[in-house]
């Protein structure tokens, strides 16, 4: 079974949280994204490593992506431009 | 430049016939030097360059050294063609330089619109003539800065402040044997050419075509002293398998960073060699050498003024002054090459740390993550720690976040390159958390990736894609 967007995504917020030593809040559809514990730097890196992994960068696809507010539009972003 | 007055190279070289032995070698041929005394490689007399504008344009590395040896002194100026110069620019070149004969291993055809220029063709043999040389005057030499996807920069150099760092006492020294990952036709190359013609010794010349590991198997067939290259030049040496085909009593690195790690792998390879990294540019000229077996420049280098050269830090880029730097460049829409008080600057920045300068990478390299620097190569350095890896690069990758992202591209050593995926990344793991630990948050790579190989450009640099 493939591995889904959405744990591809949240196993990515808990790896970075590890490695740049952030205390990550727990993660739900409602959480909004500044508060969740990560930094710009950090959310550079979950975007980066996603490109890698899930072979699509969907801020690169729009011309005017907005900034996902909460970790369910980070994660519904993503599920669109997968389809 | 007092211990190099030698008004031309065959001034320099006219001992040479009573040093039999001397030979500059080609993957295909051999030319002994003192056949230069009394012979020519070139169709047609050397009386038709007198004066002229010469540009040196060849296939061959070799048919371009004894076309040098032979010009210089004669010609008013010479211009060296590298290897890869876009004919596009060809017109270009010969207009800026008022080139008015062409030297060339290529037919006249191949050249292209010679626009009025004589054509004199020169070979890789030479035959015997009885033509006297004739009176010699300085000739000015044009050399291409490396570097650039433009138009070609051309700068203007003398024999003089060519072999300016070229010492006698190395002419006292045994069968002392040059050769060179690079080619002769660029700065890095051309010195060691000289510094074989000078010094008194023999030069084993590159080849395009040819693997590392011949190479260094024909060098070695040659008993090779004294080798230079880039730290690529010598990273892709120790992958080739073939590094102990060769027994150098001198290995210098120059033209890219030498690190602690490449620098380390080398005094392995060659216990009894003097591991030595310099400093030299086209513009700059040489700058220094370190032989003390560790990266970076200790800050003394930087009082006084050893050797004639003076060094300084302004702006946070190395600063040269001496007789060995080109005078100005070619073309007037260039900016002068020395500032006012005669310094070039090498638009490399350097960080004193613990009573050394490191350099951290280059000016125009800078990646900017979310309004912080990162110089690729202090990253590169870091990753290079790791004794699984070979080389790395790390480039810039665009980010909607922060603008961009440092990301790095590693090669592995061969003899650890075939690992399972879950090996790989647990290595990937190690080496970052190495940059965790000395580098900022911001200089770490978002990803790595293992790749076979990196690009290498012609002049043995790793090709850096916004370089």
């Amino acid at each position: 079974m493939p591995v889904s967007v959405r744990s591809t995504i949240l196993s990515q917020f808990e790896q970075v949280a590890r490695e740049q030593n952030r205390k990550l809040a727990p993660l739900s559809d409602d959480l909004v994204l500044m508060d969740s514990g990560l930094d710009s730097l950090c959310f550079a890196i979950v975007v980066a490593r996603l490109e890698d992994s899930l072979g699509f960068d969907p801020f690169g696809a729009t011309e005017d992506a907005r900034f996902p507010v909460t970790l369910g539009d980070f994660i519904a972003f993503y599920e669109d431009a997968a389809k | 430049m007092p211990q190099n007055d030698a008004i031309s190279l065959a001034d320099a070289l006219s001992d040479a016939a009573r040093r039999p032995g001397r030979f500059i070698w080609s993957v295909e041929t051999q030319v002994a030097l003192a056949e230069l005394t009394n012979g020519s490689s070139l169709e047609g007399s050397l009386e038709e360059l007198r004066g002229r504008s010469v540009l040196i344009l060849t296939r061959h590395q070799l048919t371009a050294a004894l076309a040098l040896i032979q010009i210089d002194g004669i010609a008013r100026r010479l211009i060296l063609c590298p290897p890869d110069l876009n004919a596009k620019h060809l017109p270009l070149v010969m207009a800026t330089a008022s080139v008015d004969a062409v030297v060339s291993d290529y037919a006249p055809a191949d050249v292209g619109a010679l626009d009025g220029a004589r054509f004199i063709s020169c070979a890789a043999r030479v035959t015997p003539t009885a033509a006297a040389r004739g009176a010699e005057r300085p000739t000015e030499w044009i050399l291409f800065t490396s570097g650039t996807s433009g138009p070609p920069k051309m700068v203007s150099h003398t024999l003089g402040s060519l072999a300016g760092a070229i010492s006698l006492g190395s002419r006292l020294a045994g069968a002392i044997v040059w050769s060179t990952f690079y080619d002769i036709r660029r700065y890095g190359g051309l010195q060691i050419f000289l510094r074989a013609l000078i010094g008194g010794g023999s030069l084993v010349l590159s080849s395009a075509e040819e693997s590392t590991a011949d190479f260094l198997a024909r060098a070695g067939s040659h008993a090779v002293t004294h080798i230079t290259g880039t730290p690529s030049h010598w990273r892709r040496a120790l992958m080739s398998g073939a590094a102990q085909r060769i027994a150098p009593q001198y290995v210098r690195l120059s033209g890219e960073i030498a690190d602690q790690a490449i620098l380390d792998s080398l005094r392995a390879q060659y216990p009894r060699a003097t591991i030595a990294h310099a400093f030299a540019s086209t513009e700059a000229g040489v700058g220094f050498e370190v032989e003390d077996g560790f990266a970076g420049i200790p800050a003394s280098f930087f009082e006084g003024a050893a050797h004639g050269v003076k060094l300084r830090v302004d702006d946070g880029s190395l600063r040269i002054r001496s007789a060995r730097t080109a005078r100005h460049y070619l073309g007037a829409e260039n900016a002068p090459l020395l500032d006012a008080a005669g310094f070039v600057d090498t638009g490399d920045i350097l960080e004193l740390r613990d009573g050394r300068y490191y350099f951290s990478g280059r000016r125009g390299g800078i990646i900017n993550v979310g309004g912080l620097k990162v110089h690729p190569e202090e990253v590169e350095a870091v990753i290079n720690r790791h004794p699984r890896v070979q080389m790395s690069l790390v480039k810039s990758r665009k980010n909607p976040v922060t603008g961009a992202i440092v990301v790095a591209e590693i090669v592995l050593k061969p003899e650890t390159a075939a690992a399972a995926a879950d090996e790989n990344a647990a290595l990937k793991t190690e080496i970052l958390e190495n940059c965790h630990r000395a580098l900022a948050a911001h200089k770490v790579p978002a990803a790595i990736r293992i790749v076979p190989s990196l690009e290498v450009t012609p002049s043995g640099k790793v090709a850096r894609p916004n370089a």
